[in-house]
């Protein structure tokens, strides 16, 4: 388990990144955080010419504040994020990487790194999509954004150009009327999910639902939204019948693969079981935090 | 014997003799460097069942680094074929039980066909191992595929596919045995079930795959080897038989393991392979086997199918058993019968079953050979009879502690014939032990009546507390030997030297405990060499429960003839008669006169040859002794494992709330060991409960091939376990210990099993099957649940 | 093809160390392999047993997963040099006096990462409850222990530097 040989190039900015990628392509591989893509190498089940590290360039990392949210560099360790005191802002993110592997992970973890990834079954890119984050993508000197929805295509890809490098993301922040909550099924504790659901709710002074996002992980080719579940539950009280109605909706629109670790009808069901989960702990967070 | 003990048996010695480990200064085979060392790796069949048409090495010898390809034409008529097992059949039990022993014959490098994912296809040599790689992934074989036989069922059809040429079916071992009249009982009965009981394929895994270093010394030709093996004696002895070499020109060290578990018991491979090369390159070869390798390479475990019928009466006693079961093989048994019959011998448990039979099949399939994993056919065994039990009991509606007990082998039963011979051939002889108190303290460490208390009080708020029971008996300290040497050295060290090799275990501290007592001196003053065939010259290993026993009675036996041999050399040169002195603090001294003594060292530098000896005359130079201690048979431990769990109805997800296990294995050498050991045991078999499974797919490509997809139980999966020891000492060794290494093993399936089928008693599953993944638990019931109620787990 | 080399300069273990390496080699490789500190095992080379933790410019990583080019300049602490983070003249740190005592390994395989893995937990959680113990242990296997005279091990160790945090001021004081 050694990886194939590969040049090694640490750029020290995003342009001269850019520039390393530009000349390679499509033999180059980005490695940020390493925490995916060194177990691909070292089982050889990639094989890149040219390796293009990340870590050396410091004007990806950190974490702002801005009033549209959280601006997080790409290269950001998901530990920093989980530890910083910005976590107030947008707890849903902090609860979130605490799921993810071990704490030996985080450390060199990137929040960019795993959106990247975009494994199906991992919990930052449901995350995303639930609070509709912005992902600032940078190409030879032209920046464009990405919305959420549009950026996870399919198992293991984004909607990043072959030559582009993902610089920071926005995660918006959750109003203090609303509530959050994240529930998983794993195997063991730090597993990828068989099945999860983050889920955002907002309350109106009347204690009806005004909004409400769900995004499911581990139950399809890439994180998603259930659209149809989020629709039924607006203007509704957030009561038992409403939350089953939903988990029934997401039940039903979903197709799941099956694994060795479980099969596509227990991932369906344990997806409409998450669900209700997820709204009843979503509204008591919403009704804690009005208060 | 004169001697004082100074009281180191019984004792919780901390293990300071190990301390190495925790300074990171322990000695596994990967960290041996040589000057001028290659690497090697291996290119294995990615096909289950496939003839190699061509390999084709061009490419891979022109890259960088590259020193050469060996492939199953290189080494024909070199190397010469595996044997078909490794296990040694005791003419008595071949007399009695009458097998059928038909094991192909497994050659180091495929010759022409390979038969399961991972079989080695060729070995590659290079001056690093990512050179090695690079040439590897070079080669290119030319496959034709052939039909792939994965179910050990399908595999027993008449036009099923054959796993190995010149066989005229896929049957390679078999056996059946039988006591009193089942069919006589079964049809007579006023009950009776059938049940399928399957428990699957997992794996040892330890920390530590396999790994090879082979060194030829230029000027004596003397090869070493370094192996993480259990069984370096017999690692010795193919690598000679083999490579056709003098025993006496191979050294092999089994330096310190990183965990066995029993599929290091035997030779792979690469055990003869890397020596080959380094024989052939004049250099030293190194072969380190990485994770991927390892579940494609390293035996794997367990995989039988039982259909039983049994016959009851009205109480729950049972009447009649019989079990007719399959062993899946792979497509190697490099321990032929060892795991089927041990299942034999252990399905009846601490029970008595006045009519039993029980036959089993050994079939090949394309998957990775099987052989023996910590419990070796017993948790099979116990997970088959004590589901039965539980299911007697539910079907009667009697508490499984009541079914359990009017079982139960009594204690004035002591000893109880089982009326079944043991794999060593003697008939199976329960030899002490108290089955009820077993059970009794279990389940008052557990809280049994308030547990079932708690447990109807949660189901009536809709909650699935369940509690299961697995007792067992164990046969350990199986032979066929094991010796010591002890030696005083001239500082009057000392030296204790056996073949059995410890790796985790704690050997250091208990032989030296054992020692320490026996010759009145601190622990201190004893040191042990292990696991390197130079230092003694019959081994047999560590595996099977069976170290303590046959190590320990062996540095007894050793110890009382180098005694014998002491004071007489120390009665002639303090001038007084031997059943005047004593023994003790490293000395010999006259009893009443401490200022007459001498020490240790002292006698030892007494006993040498020559002009500085002073040995009387007829007493031969040197203060050492060896003994081998061959064991009758083997010694009954047995325990009661109690597994309280709670369900999680909507998720399926089995959380454990509390585990005991009351344990009898005799004597106890060091209580903080042996609770370790039964832990360990335990959590292994909380894995293959609820977490670990190998799976193939149709093709025989496995799909659970690294850590990510096969689950070992981490700190969070495991609570706490309450051990209790009771002390029923053997009366067939001179220390009254028996094994329990892998106890802690047996029974967890059963008794997570029987918890679940206790827990959802409303929805009266099948618990017939492992693992529990919640998948399946949620398969168990018959309607599934949603609610908005947080888990309750 | 052929990869060019590169050099490093490393300090573990509180010396300093120069390395000529492919880039392909890993962190844990060039430890072992090259500084011949082969207290750091490998037991998946994936990132999932945690085995080959080590500390890494203060925090722990499994050094299967980065490669030796990366810790150009990095300060490295390794199993090897535990015992000398031990204050008040004590032989062995804490947390490795804490597995003697209560037996936290039998093989020793996995025990490095684990020692890795606690140093560091200790540090920033000096009295920790059993569950807190227990999710960080989560993050490495071992095979024989089944984790309970682990976590025993880190209640003693514990509460041997809260003692001693008693005694003689703060044991970790920067």
């Amino acid at each position: 388990m050694k990886p194939a040989p590969f040049e090694y190039v640490a750029p020290h900015s995003v342009e001269e990144a850019l520039a390393a990628l530009q000349q390679s392509i499509p033999d180059a591989r980005i490695l940020a955080g390493g925490q995916s893509l060194m177990p691909l190498l070292n089982l050889r089940l990639t094989k890149p010419k040219i390796l293009i590290d990340l870590n050396g360039i410091s004007g990806l990392e950190g974490i702002r504040e801005t009033a549209e949210g959280l601006s997080i560099g790409a290269m950001t360790r998901q530990r920093r994020v989980e530890r910083d005191s910005v976590r107030e802002r947008c707890p849903i993110l902090a609860e979130a990487i605490r799921h993810i592997g071990h704490v030996a992970i985080r450390h060199r973890g990137t929040i960019g790194g795993s959106l990247v990834h975009a494994d199906p079954a991992a919990e930052l890119p449901a995350v995303a999509l639930a609070l509709d984050a912005k992902f600032e993508v940078a190409r030879d000197g032209i920046d464009r954004t990405i919305p959420a929805e549009e950026f996870f295509i399919d198992y293991l890809t984004t909607a990043l150009a072959p030559d582009e490098i993902l610089r920071e993301i926005v995660f918006p922040i959750v109003r203090p009327s609303s509530g959050y909550a994240l529930e998983e099924v794993t195997r063991r504790h730090g597993d990828f999910a068989i099945a999860g659901v983050v889920a955002i709710v907002e309350l109106d002074d009347a204690g009806k639902i005004v909004d409400a996002r769900l995004a499911l992980f581990g139950v399809a080719p890439t994180a998603v939204r259930a659209r149809k579940a989020e629709r039924a539950l607006i203007g509704r009280e957030p009561n038992a019948d409403a939350m089953l109605d939903a988990a029934a909706l997401v039940e039903d629109f979903l197709d799941p693969p099956g694994d060795i670790h479980a099969s596509s009808a227990y991932r369906k069901h344990v997806a409409a079981v998450l669900t209700a989960r997820v709204l009843k702990r979503a509204v008591q967070v919403c009704r804690d935090r009005r208060l | 014997m004169a001697s004082t003990s100074t009281g180191f048996i019984g004792r919780s010695v901390k293990p300071d003799k190990s301390s190495r480990f925790i300074t990171g200064n322990g000695m596994y085979v990967s960290d041996v460097r040589l000057p001028n060392m290659l690497h090697a790796t291996l290119l294995r069949s990615m096909h289950a069942h496939a003839r190699i048409r061509a390999v084709d090495v061009k490419e891979a010898l022109r890259l960088d680094g590259i020193v050469g390809v060996w492939t199953g034409r290189e080494i024909e008529g070199r190397i010469s074929a595996f044997p078909e097992s490794f296990e040694i059949h005791p003419a008595r039990w071949l007399e009695g039980v009458k097998p059928v022993l038909q094991g192909p014959r497994p050659t180091a490098l495929a010759q022409g066909k390979v038969h399961y994912v991972g079989e080695p296809v060729a070995i590659v040599v290079a001056e690093d191992r990512p050179k090695a790689e690079d040439a590897a992934d070079a080669i290119v074989v030319e496959y034709e595929g052939l039909p792939v036989v994965v179910d050990p069922e399908e595999s027993l059809q008449a036009r099923a596919t054959l796993v190995h040429k010149g066989s005229n079916n896929n049957v390679v071992f078999s056996f059946s045995i039988e006591k009193g009249n089942v069919d006589g009982a079964l049809g007579a009965a006023p009950h009776t079930l059938r049940e399928r009981f399957r428990h699957h394929r997992y794996c040892a895994a330890p920390l530590e795959g396999r790994g090879v270093v082979a060194w030829v010394e230029p000027k004596t030709n003397i090869l070493t080897v370094w192996s993480s093996t259990q069984m370096p004696h017999l690692v010795r002895r193919q690598i000679a038989a083999q490579l056709n070499l003098p025993e006496e020109t191979v050294r092999v060290i089994a330096p310190d393991i990183g965990g066995g578990f029993g599929p290091k018991v035997f030779v792979y491979p690469e055990e003869i392979l890397v020596p080959f090369l380094a024989l052939q390159l004049g250099r030293p070869v190194k072969w380190i086997e990485d994770r991927s390798e390892h579940f494609i390479s390293t035996a794997h475990g367990r995989d039988q199918l039982h259909d039983v019928e049994c016959a009851f009466d009205e109480e729950g006693h049972i009447l009649a058993f019989r079990d007719r079961f399959l062993l899946d093989n792979g497509a190697y048994n490099p321990m032929g019968l060892t795991d089927a019959y041990n299942t034999a011998a252990h399905l009846q448990g601490p029970y008595k079953i006045p009519n039993f039979s029980v036959t089993g099949t050994c079939v090949s399939t394309n998957k990775v050979p099987n052989a023996p994993y910590r419990g070796a056919g017993r948790p099979e065994a116990v997970f088959v009879m004590e589901r039965l039990i539980d299911i007697i009991a539910a079907r009667l509606g009697l508490d499984p502690v009541a079914v359990r007990r009017r079982n139960f082998v009594q204690p004035e039963e002591m000893p109880y014939h089982a009326g079944i011979l043991y794999r060593d051939g003697e008939p199976i002889c329960y030899d002490s032990g108290n089955y009820p108190e077993t059970l009794t303290q279990a389940l008052e460490t557990a809280g049994y009546n308030e547990l079932r208390k708690r447990q109807q009080e949660l189901r009536e708020q809709g909650r699935y507390l369940g509690i299961g029971i697995g007792c067992y008996v164990e046969g350990t300290g199986v032979g066929s030997f094991e010796g010591a040497q002890v030696r005083i050295d001239p500082s009057g060290q000392l030296i204790i030297a056996t073949g059995a090799t410890g790796h985790g275990q704690g050997h250091e501290t208990v032989f030296a405990q054992i020692a320490a007592d026996l010759w009145g001196v601190t622990l201190d003053k004893v040191s042990l060499v292990a696991g390197d065939t130079a230092s003694i010259a019959f081994g047999c290993g560590t595996f099977g429960s069976r170290s303590t026993v046959n190590v320990g009675s062996a540095i007894y036996g050793a110890s009382a003839r180098l005694k014998e041999k002491v004071l007489r050399l120390a009665a002639h040169l303090l001038e007084a008669n031997p059943d005047d002195l004593e023994l003790g603090e490293g000395k010999v001294s006259i009893r009443g006169l401490p200022q007459r003594a001498l020490s240790f060292s002292e006698l030892a530098r007494a006993a040498v040859p020559g002009w500085a000896s002073k040995l009387p005359e007829g007493l031969e130079p040197g203060l050492e002794a060896t003994f081998y201690f061959v064991p009758r048979t083997v010694t009954w431990a047995n325990a009661a494992h109690l597994a309280v769990i709670e369900v999680e109805i909507d998720t399926g997800i089995i959380k454990l709330l509390d585990y005991v296990v009351a344990h009898d294995a005799g004597r106890l050498i060091n209580p903080l060991l042996v609770d370790g050991q039964i832990h360990g045991g335990v959590a292994q078999g909380i894995g293959a409960a609820l977490y670990e499974e190998i799976a193939y797919d149709q093709n025989g490509q496995l799909l659970s091939g690294s850590f990510v997809n096969y689950l070992l139980p981490g700190a969070m999966e495991v609570p706490n376990i309450k051990t209790l020891h009771l002390e029923s000492p053997s009366p067939l060794n001179p220390l009254g210990v028996k094994g329990l290494g892998e106890g802690g093993a047996i029974a967890p399936p059963a008794a997570i099993a029987n918890a679940l089928a206790d827990a959802l008693v409303p929805f009266a599953p099948r618990v017939n099957e492992i693992p529990l993944t919640p998948d399946r638990v949620l398969q168990l019931l018959t309607r599934k649940e949603v609610n908005v109620e947080a888990g309750t787990v | 093809m052929m990869s060019s080399k590169r050099t490093i300069e490393i300090t573990v273990n509180e010396k300093r160390y120069e390395g000529l390496v492919e880039p392909r080699l890993s962190l844990a490789d060039f430890l072992r392999d090259q500084l011949g500190l082969t207290g750091t095992h490998l037991g998946c080379e994936q990132g999932v047993c945690g085995s080959c933790t080590i500390l890494f410019n203060g925090e722990t990583v499994r050094s299967c997963l980065l490669l030796a080019v990366q810790a150009n300049g990095a300060t490295i602490l390794t199993v090897e040099g535990l015992a000398a983070k031990a204050k008040n003249g004590d032989p062995l740190h804490p947390i490795q006096q804490g597995f003697l005592e209560k037996l936290g390994f039998q093989c020793g395989f996995c025990t490095p990462g684990f020692l890795m893995t606690l140093y560091e937990f200790l540090n920033e959680n000096p009295s920790p409850s059993e569950d807190e113990i227990r999710e960080r242990l989560s993050g490495n296997l071992c095979r024989c222990t089944g984790y309970q005279n682990i976590v025993a091990a880190v209640l003693w160790a514990a509460e041997r530097l809260g003692q001693s945090r008693i005694d003689n001021g703060n044991y970790f004081a920067p």
